[in-house]
């Protein structure tokens, strides 16, 4: 992908990011619930998933299953409850508010690294 | 999906909010309406939520509210013959509001309808400064 020669990991990680958001709001949205239960993105995981792929795995024999698409948000895990609730929702306001707040913070340091490699190659197409 | 879909769950989540705000307001109101039988006694109401399109892979998950159940908690009766609604016992028969239970309600739903607030307008501004990327 040429894309990926640009951006690096950059472009993978937003839009993991934003996929991760959209999760934790859905878990802060069914706060109140009944029987939700509370979500989320594996992301080191995933990121890791992808950096195999990078590096080509090799598939020696044509029984090995070829590595997930990147960019594919994978299955969503559960979240374990740290305490259980009797009408059965396992949202912990606070831990997702935390994970929102830090994803969001995630989210903007990948626009920066994506800014500043848009900024470098427009500077390098100028010449200047 | 994307961060739009943000503004879709969030919204909802703020309107089913604003919903139980509403039965909050209208069972605080009535806490002390009376009638002359058990039947027509006010009766405390709230919200049902429920999630909608949660399936196994489902990234962005809404609320909707599904209906409005009455409490069969029973009306407390009162003996009060003087009152122009007392039937021929002298009775008349109150709401089944627990005011106490109204204001931890009120409380809760306050919480999350700033949370879900607060959401959108982090959604906002990472939208915002998506789009100024290489600007």
């Amino acid at each position: 992908m040429e894309n990926d020669k640009l951006f690096g990991i950059h472009a993978f990680a937003a839009r993991l990011r934003a996929d991760r958001a959209g999760v934790l709001a859905s878990n802060l949205a069914n706060a109140d619930t009944p029987d939700y239960k509370a979500r989320d993105i594996d992301f080191s995981g995933l990121m890791e998933q992808v950096r195999g792929e990078r590096l080509g795995l090799a598939k020696t024999a044509t029984a090995h299953l070829p590595v997930a698409a990147s960019g594919d948000t994978g299955e969503l895990a559960y979240r374990v409850p740290l305490q259980p609730s009797l009408d059965g929702n396992t949202v912990d306001a606070h831990v997702e508010h935390a994970e929102f707040a830090e994803n969001a913070f995630h989210y903007q340091s990948t626009l920066s690294f994506l800014d500043s490699r848009i900024k470098g190659l427009i500077k390098a197409l100028r010449g200047e | 999906m994307s961060l739009l879909h943000i503004f879709d769950v969030a919204g909802s989540a703020v309107s089913a909010q604003s919903l139980r705000l509403n039965t909050t307001a209208s069972n605080l109101a009535n806490a002390d309406s009376v009638a002359g039988d058990a039947e027509s006694a006010y009766r405390a109401r709230h919200p049902v939520f429920q999630a909608i399109g949660q399936t196994r892979d489902a990234a962005a998950v809404g609320v909707r509210t599904l209906g409005i159940v009455e409490s069969d908690a029973p009306a407390p009766v009162r003996h009060d013959p003087d009152h122009p609604l007392a039937n021929e016992q002298g009775q008349v028969f109150g709401a089944n509001v627990s005011p106490v239970a109204e204001l931890t309600d009120m409380i809760s739903a306050q919480r999350s309808y700033q949370t879900n607030i607060e959401v959108l307008n982090t959604a906002k501004t990472l939208m915002l400064r998506t789009l100024s990327v290489g600007e």
